[in-house]
Formats: structure tokens, C-alpha cells, sequence
């Protein structure tokens, strides 16, 4: 994959020489810009998406309006072909999730994160263990416990989604306890939280914006996060316990940790002006007290990266995601 | 009572000027989106939804949600006038709606359907408000096994329950069965039948087939015949709207039982497609006038319209309560409370009153506004058939393919749409009925992944199916319908030889 950022250098160089003067002057948008999620209304990336399109009307952000447009299909695949094939054309960026990574390697698509052009890091979605508040597993370690009792195969963990994010830390957990969990997907992180609360699984591992309702109204009850360290938000949010209490799963004996990337990119053969402004917009979202609140209300970890940096976590990310997926035997036939 | 004081007092916030200004122009919006198929309730909400972020969040949860009303009275529309659903829900609604408008009713059809969705709305409402508390807890129950059972039910109402030659009606279905296959597999998470070609990623969207099949393929027949629109000399004054209103109250038990049906799918939260289908196969058995059904029977539309509109209006209350969204559009709203700092579930109806009991309110006043402004238009929607088709059936080529382009911006989706118009024109001509085939792509897929999660959970065992009374009961619910006409056969005969 080398010799396409190769290309896609030489190329920015080129178009940057061609329009030396117009570059004087930088780069702005001229025509609406298409924001694409790979991914349904209503879920956590569209979610971000129209809350930033939101922050950028509200505050006058860009001249040209940004107009969010959903491409689900295939598991994201027609989000990501559609960015692919619009080589070039600087009025389009997509948001992505994990299926950034387990899209292509699950279903064999031709697409790889390479034939974007990485524009920056907006935030990073945690995991947290979640069980029914009425279940009488208190610690990771009674969990742990009854999973390990339970028949195999008949702790079943309810997730958003095949072959991606939640089923590859349910194969994570799995591994690092040495249990056999029933996973079943379902289409929506939502629809998830209430099949806990209603008993039809037995654990899940929703964001904490998709389950914190839930926690709130003392229905489900969180055990840990798939995070390094602690969440930083410290405001109470059920019993006195805020998300700063709820500690890692590693800290607990549960060895596995995961964070999703919630990022931009555009198609490839983009200008560096083009992309430095779309940082610059998104620099500006950040500081906004509405994109706070919303990444308060979700507890979402806020690294920001851009550039080489980005490039790089990126790409650590896809080798491990492939590690994930080939170990847990996700990886498309072909 | 402090439910009523709340009640009221979401009335004095949802009848504030400005309040009342966004609802007019959000039904007027609404109407418009549902008119054009393709578009959609949800992709409506959608785009307009980052202009509300500047307004308080009542005011902007009036707005949409009118948006949402507007959309469920537009969808009725095209479905009657020229046999083009617009919205899942407003399929069942063609089947007598367009008979009707074809020998010169339009008004009545319009009127019917209009009529029957306020009906439908406000029961709802009604229920919304006093029983909210109670009937959020029923949700919970719901696994896949209970929803594969409801889609079963589904299913069944309607197989069992049609005239149709038996192989044309299963070979119709399993046409569908296929096509909803097309794409990904949610449980394996694998592509499926897509050949390697991109554009099938997304699979065969419902709205494209529907806007083929019927519209186009209505189009083609239409051609054939002649060149000219059946029911051209409809009536068009407002007359005709009271006409049709001293006609209804005969058909009282009718929309009770579409009411009842219809909040219990909304709530459970299977939707209102499944809701909509089982109204209308359930009012087909049980009407005295059941074999005039698909004929241009009235009672045709009222059932159908009035369970689309009480299931619409009910799924707003797993949202809210629970944060389950139980429609598309539910779920774009969804998205809203939550950019709007309202967290959606067990606390919202607790902490933020003023919010919830606005919202409520401003459903009545909405879904009233609504009826006013589509009734007077009746007799303008109706005479749109008396323009010539020469001018017409292009200008509905056009909107069918704007709609079919809108569902994902594809042009191949335009092309697709062609290629369903001439299948439904080929199925038509022998005699195959389309209705099953439809049924199947909306709930096909649905279908298969409730069924295929229920069995992950029970680890293969069919016996999840009858593993507890609520899912044993719609399951046996739907074997009854399925079998009906063997029952009843059996049962006459049985009598027979007795006596």
C-alpha cells in the first residue's frame, strides 16, 4: 500500500503547484459538503454526525452548508466504496466507526482504510460491561464467576452488529476468561440496552450513551470499562456513582481492552488545504460548549489526533483489528 | 389525576403562537414529504432536524413530530390516487383505496383514510396519556422469539386469510423471501447473493420495489388499457367529505379492533407495517362484506389506515420511555432528544415533564391540525385524476423516479425501479398477487433475524417458540389463521355430518 501514499503525496504536490495562486488564499469549500456515515439513523456515529452538522449551523462554522447523508449498506461497505471512488473531490467526508477495520476484513469488499485520506481523530467511544440491575453479579469477578458456571454456551451476550466491535470483545472476554458465550447480534446499540433490561440476554457491552438511560432508571448496572485508565467525567449519574467510578476491566482480572476510533476522513487525492481546513472546522467544533455536553453526555474519551499522529494510531489499530478478527476466525473466506 | 393537570398544562405550552405556527408548517411539510414516494418520513426528520437545534426543545419535538403526522396523512395520498405507496404502512392501504378512486371515489377513499387515521391517532393519544406507565413495562417482554411471533402472526393473518390460488400467493412469497435475502447478513455479518456487485450491498429497499411494482407497473397496465385514468369523473366539492363521515360511524367495531391492533404491534415495538397488514387480512375475514375486499370495499381503507396511524402514534412510547425507537422516524427523533440533552428512558417522564407532556399535547392538537388541512384539500388531491394522463403519467415517471433516486441517491436504484415496473406489470398480467411479494421484502428480513437470534439464545431449540405463555399465544394466534379455511371447512362439515 505503500506506493498509493506515495501517489497521493506526489498528486497533493502536483494540484498544489497547478493552483499555486488560488493556494495563496486557502482552500474553502464552494459547493454543500457531503457528510456520509457508513452507518443507520439513529446510531452512535450518526448521532456525532448531525450533532456536528447541528454545531456548524448553530455557529455559523462554514459558508456551504453540510448536509449528512447515510450509506449503511453491506455494513458500511457502500459508505466507504462511495468516499473511494469520489477520488479528488474535496466536498465529501465520511465519519467512520470500527467497521472501518472489520467491514473489509469480514466481508472481503475492495476497500481499505489506505484509499482514504485520514483528516483527524474527534474522539474515542468507550465500552463498558453492562448486566441487569436485578442479576446478582455486584464485581467483575462474580461475573466472571457465573460465566464460568453457567453451561457453555449458555451466558449469552447481546451486541450491535456481526463480526464487529461488540463480537470481537465478546471473543476477547471469552479468551481472557476461558468461558464459551452465546453472542447474538442485533441491529441497534439501543434495541441492545433493552433486551438486558428485559432479560433476554445476559450481558452486554454497550457504549455509555446507549445504556447510561438505563443505568440512570436503575435498571442495568455497570462493571467495567474496556478503557487503560478510568473515564474522566465525575459527575454523579445513578446511586451516587459516577462514570469515574466504574473501573477498568483490566484492574478487575479481565484483560482486554477496547476503544472505537470515531474519526473523519475524505476521499483520496484531496489537497493539503483541503484537508487543513477540515481540521481547522473541526478544531472549532471542539471548542464549542455543545460538542462538551455531548461528549459529557456519551463519556467519551477526547483524544484528538491529526495528521502523521492519526495516520499511525490508525494503522496500529487495523494490524490489531486484523489480529482480533483472524484469531476469533471473522476473516472473509476469500 | 396529576397526569391531567400535567396533560393541561402541555397544552398551554403547545398552544403558544410560535408553538402553534411551527406545527402548521410542520404538517404542511410533512404532507409534502409524504406525497413524494421515496422520501419518507424518516429521511424528512432527518434533514430538517440540525435547524431545530436553535429552538427549545419542545418547541422543536412540536415541529418534527407534526413533520412525522403530516408524513402519515401524505402517504395516503399517492397510495389511493395512483396506487403508489409511499410509506410501508400505506401498502395495505392500495389495495381498496385505489379500487375505489378507480370507479370514481377518490373523494371518499381520501376521506376514509384521513378520517380513520385521526381515529386511529387519537386513540392512541388517549392511550399514551393515561396508561403510558403501564404499557411501557409490556415492551420489556419482547425478545426475538416474541417478535419473530408477531411477524408469524403477520404472516399468517395474511396468507390464510387470501383468495388468491394458494402457489400463485407462496410463489409470490418466496419471490419476496428472496429478494429481502439480498445484501447482509446481520447474524453472520457475511454478504449474501450479491454477486460481487457493489450497489447490491444495500440490498433490494423496500420503497424501490414498491415504487416498481405499483406505480410503474400500474402505469404500464394503464398504457394498455388505454391510455386514460379509470375514475376520472370524480365528484369535487367538499360535500363529499360529509358524505362520507354519515357513512363511517357503521364501521365502528372495525376501528375499534384496528385501533386495539394497532397500539399493541406500536408498542411491542414491531411497527406499523406488521400492523397494517394484520388489521386489514383480520377485517377481510371478519366483515360481512369480506369478498367485495380488494374491490373497493371502504372498510378496506379504514382498517389499514386506522392501525398504520394508532401503531405510528403508540411506537412514540417504547421511544420515550424506553429508548427504543419503534419506527425509522422514531429513531431520528431519538437522535434528537439526545443532541437536545434529553436522555431518553425510565427518568425522562420523571425529570423533564414539561418536555414529555408538550410533546403529548401537542399530538392531539397536531394530529388535528393535520385532519383540517388534508380534508380541504380533498376535493384538490381528487381532481388531480381529472387531469389527462397524457400529462400525468409522466410527471409521476418523474416523481417515482425523484423518489426512487432519494432513497439512497443512487441512480441505480432509478434503473431498478424500472426492472421492478416491468415485473409487477408481467405479474400482473398473470394474475399473480403482488401484495404477498411486498409483504415479504418488508419482513422478510426482519423476520429471518428475530428467528435466527431466537434460536442462537436457545441454542437450536424450536421449543423458544412456546417457552412461555405471551409468545405460545401469538404463535397458536397464527397457526389458527393460517389453517382458517381448513378449520372452518372442517368445522361445517362436521356439522353437516352430525346433522
Amino acid at each position: 500500500m505503500k506506493p498509493l501514499v506515495l501517489n497521493v503525496a506526489v498528486a497533493a504536490i502536483a494540484m498544489s503547484c497547478i493552483s499555486s495562486t488560488a493556494s495563496r488564499a486557502a482552500w474553502e469549500p464552494v459547493r454543500p459538503v457531503e457528510f456520509i456515515v457508513p452507518a443507520g439513523t439513529g446510531g452512535g456515529a450518526d448521532q456525532m454526525a448531525r450533532t456536528i452538522q447541528g454545531i456548524v449551523t448553530k455557529h455559523n462554522l462554514m459558508k456551504q452548508p453540510l448536509v449528512v447523508i447515510n450509506k449503511a449498506g453491506g455494513a458500511g461497505g457502500e459508505g466507504f466504496l462511495d468516499v473511494k471512488t469520489s477520488s479528488g473531490n474535496p466536498h465529501k467526508i465520511i465519519i467512520t466507526l470500527s467497521n472501518l477495520f472489520t467491514t473489509p476484513l469480514a466481508t472481503g469488499i475492495p476497500f481499505n482504510w489506505k484509499d482514504l485520506t485520514p483528516v483527524a481523530m474527534l474522539a474515542l467511544d468507550e465500552f463498558v460491561l453492562w448486566v441487569n440491575a436485578e442479576k446478582p453479579y455486584a464485581t467483575v469477578k462474580d461475573y466472571v464467576d457465573a460465566a464460568k458456571k453457567a453451561p457453555s454456551g449458555s451466558f449469552k451476550m447481546g451486541g450491535t452488529g456481526s463480526k464487529q466491535e461488540d463480537q470481537i470483545i465478546t471473543v476477547g472476554i471469552e479468551k481472557a476468561i476461558d468461558a464459551k458465550f452465546t453472542y447474538i447480534p442485533y441491529k441497534g446499540g439501543g434495541e441492545v440496552a433493552v433486551q438486558l433490561v428485559g432479560n433476554h440476554v445476559d450481558s452486554t457491552v454497550n457504549n455509555p450513551i446507549e445504556a447510561v438511560a438505563q443505568w440512570r432508571g436503575g435498571k442495568l448496572r455497570p462493571l467495567c470499562v474496556f478503557d487503560a485508565q478510568p473515564m474522566a467525567y465525575d459527575e454523579p449519574i445513578a446511586d451516587g456513582k459516577a462514570w469515574k467510578d466504574i473501573p477498568t476491566c483490566k484492574s478487575q482480572g479481565l484483560a482486554m481492552e477496547y476503544l472505537m476510533l470515531r474519526g473523519v476522513f475524505m476521499p483520496p487525492k484531496v489537497t493539503k488545504d483541503q484537508t487543513e481546513y477540515y481540521v481547522e472546522l473541526f478544531k472549532k467544533v471542539r471548542a464549542t460548549p455543545e460538542w462538551q455536553d455531548f461528549m459529557k453526555s456519551g463519556a467519551f474519551n477526547t483524544t484528538f489526533l491529526t495528521g502523521a499522529d492519526y495516520a499511525k494510531w490508525v494503522e496500529a489499530e487495523e494490524k490489531r483489528h486484523e489480529g482480533l478478527m483472524k484469531e476469533a476466525g471473522f476473516l472473509a473466506s476469500n | 389525576m396529576e397526569e391531567l393537570a400535567n396533560l393541561f398544562h402541555g397544552f398551554a405550552v403547545a398552544l403558544q403562537p410560535y408553538n402553534i405556527m411551527l406545527m402548521i408548517i410542520g404538517i404542511t411539510l410533512g404532507v409534502i414529504i409524504g406525497v413524494l414516494p421515496g422520501l419518507g418520513g424518516a429521511n424528512g426528520v432527518a434533514i430538517l432536524l440540525p435547524l431545530t437545534f436553535s429552538m427549545p426543545p419542545t418547541s422543536a419535538i412540536i415541529m418534527l413530530s407534526c413533520i412525522y403526522w403530516g408524513a402519515l396523512f401524505g402517504g395516503a395520498i399517492t397510495s389511493i390516487l395512483f396506487n403508489i405507496p409511499g410509506e410501508p404502512w400505506s401498502v395495505a392501504t392500495t389495495f381498496d383505496g385505489y379500487p375505489m378512486a378507480q370507479q370514481g371515489k377518490p373523494g371518499e377513499a381520501l376521506t376514509a383514510a384521513f378520517t380513520s387515521s385521526f381515529v386511529g391517532a387519537l386513540f392512541a393519544v388517549i392511550m399514551i396519556t393515561l396508561v403510558a406507565p403501564l404499557v411501557a413495562g409490556f415492551a420489556l417482554r419482547f425478545g426475538p422469539a416474541e417478535k419473530f411471533a408477531v411477524y408469524f402472526l403477520a404472516f399468517c393473518s395474511f396468507v390464510g386469510l387470501s383468495k388468491e390460488p394458494p402457489f400463485k400467493t407462496i410463489a409470490a412469497m418466496m419471490m419476496g423471501f428472496a429478494l429481502a435475502a439480498v445484501g447482509l447478513d446481520s447474524i453472520t455479518g457475511q454478504l449474501r447473493l450479491t454477486f460481487g456487485v457493489t450497489e447490491l450491498l444495500n440490498g433490494f429497499d423496500f420503497l424501490i420495489a414498491v415504487i416498481g411494482l405499483f406505480g410503474i407497473g400500474e402505469i404500464l397496465l394503464t398504457m394498455e388499457e388505454g391510455l386514460a385514468f379509470r375514475g376520472g369523473n370524480a365528484s369535487i366539492n367538499l360535500r363529499v367529505v360529509l358524505q362520507t363521515w354519515r357513512e363511517l360511524p357503521a364501521y365502528w367495531m372495525t376501528s375499534l379492533r384496528s385501533c386495539l391492533i394497532g397500539c399493541w404491534m406500536g408498542v411491542t415495538p414491531a411497527g406499523a407495517t406488521p400492523a397494517s397488514f394484520m388489521s386489514y387480512g383480520i377485517a377481510k375475514r371478519l366483515s360481512r362484506r369480506g369478498n367485495n375486499f380488494g374491490k373497493g370495499e371502504i372498510e378496506g381503507v379504514i382498517a389499514p389506515e386506522t392501525a398504520a396511524h394508532a401503531a405510528g402514534t403508540s411506537a412514540l412510547l417504547p421511544m420515550l420511555s424506553l429508548g427504543v425507537p419503534g419506527s425509522p422516524t422514531a429513531a431520528v427523533l431519538l437522535g434528537g432528544l439526545l443532541i437536545w440533552g434529553l436522555q431518553p428512558g425510565p427518568m425522562l417522564f420523571v425529570e423533564q415533564k414539561e418536555f414529555v407532556w408538550g410533546l403529548i399535547a401537542s399530538m392531539y392538537l397536531g394530529n388535528l391540525a393535520g385532519l383540517i388541512v388534508v380534508l380541504t384539500c380533498v376535493p384538490i388531491f381528487a381532481a388531480i385524476l381529472r387531469v389527462p394522463f397524457g400529462i400525468i403519467a409522466p410527471l409521476i415517471l418523474v416523481l417515482c423516479a425523484i423518489g426512487a433516486y432519494s432513497v439512497h441517491n443512487s441512480t441505480f436504484d432509478v434503473m431498478l425501479m424500472l426492472v421492478f415496473g416491468v415485473l409487477g406489470y408481467l405479474l400482473k398480467k398473470c394474475n399473480y398477487p403482488l401484495a404477498p411479494l411486498v409483504l415479504a421484502i418488508v419482513l422478510g428480513d426482519k423476520a429471518e433475524e428475530a428467528f435466527r437470534q431466537s434460536l442462537l439464545g436457545s441454542q437450536g431449540s424450536l421449543g423458544i417458540f412456546f417457552s412461555n405463555g405471551l409468545v405460545s399465544t401469538i404463535m397458536a394466534l397464527g397457526l389458527v389463521a393460517l389453517f382458517w379455511s381448513a378449520i372452518q371447512e372442517g368445522y361445517s362439515r362436521l356439522r353437516t355430518s352430525m346433522a
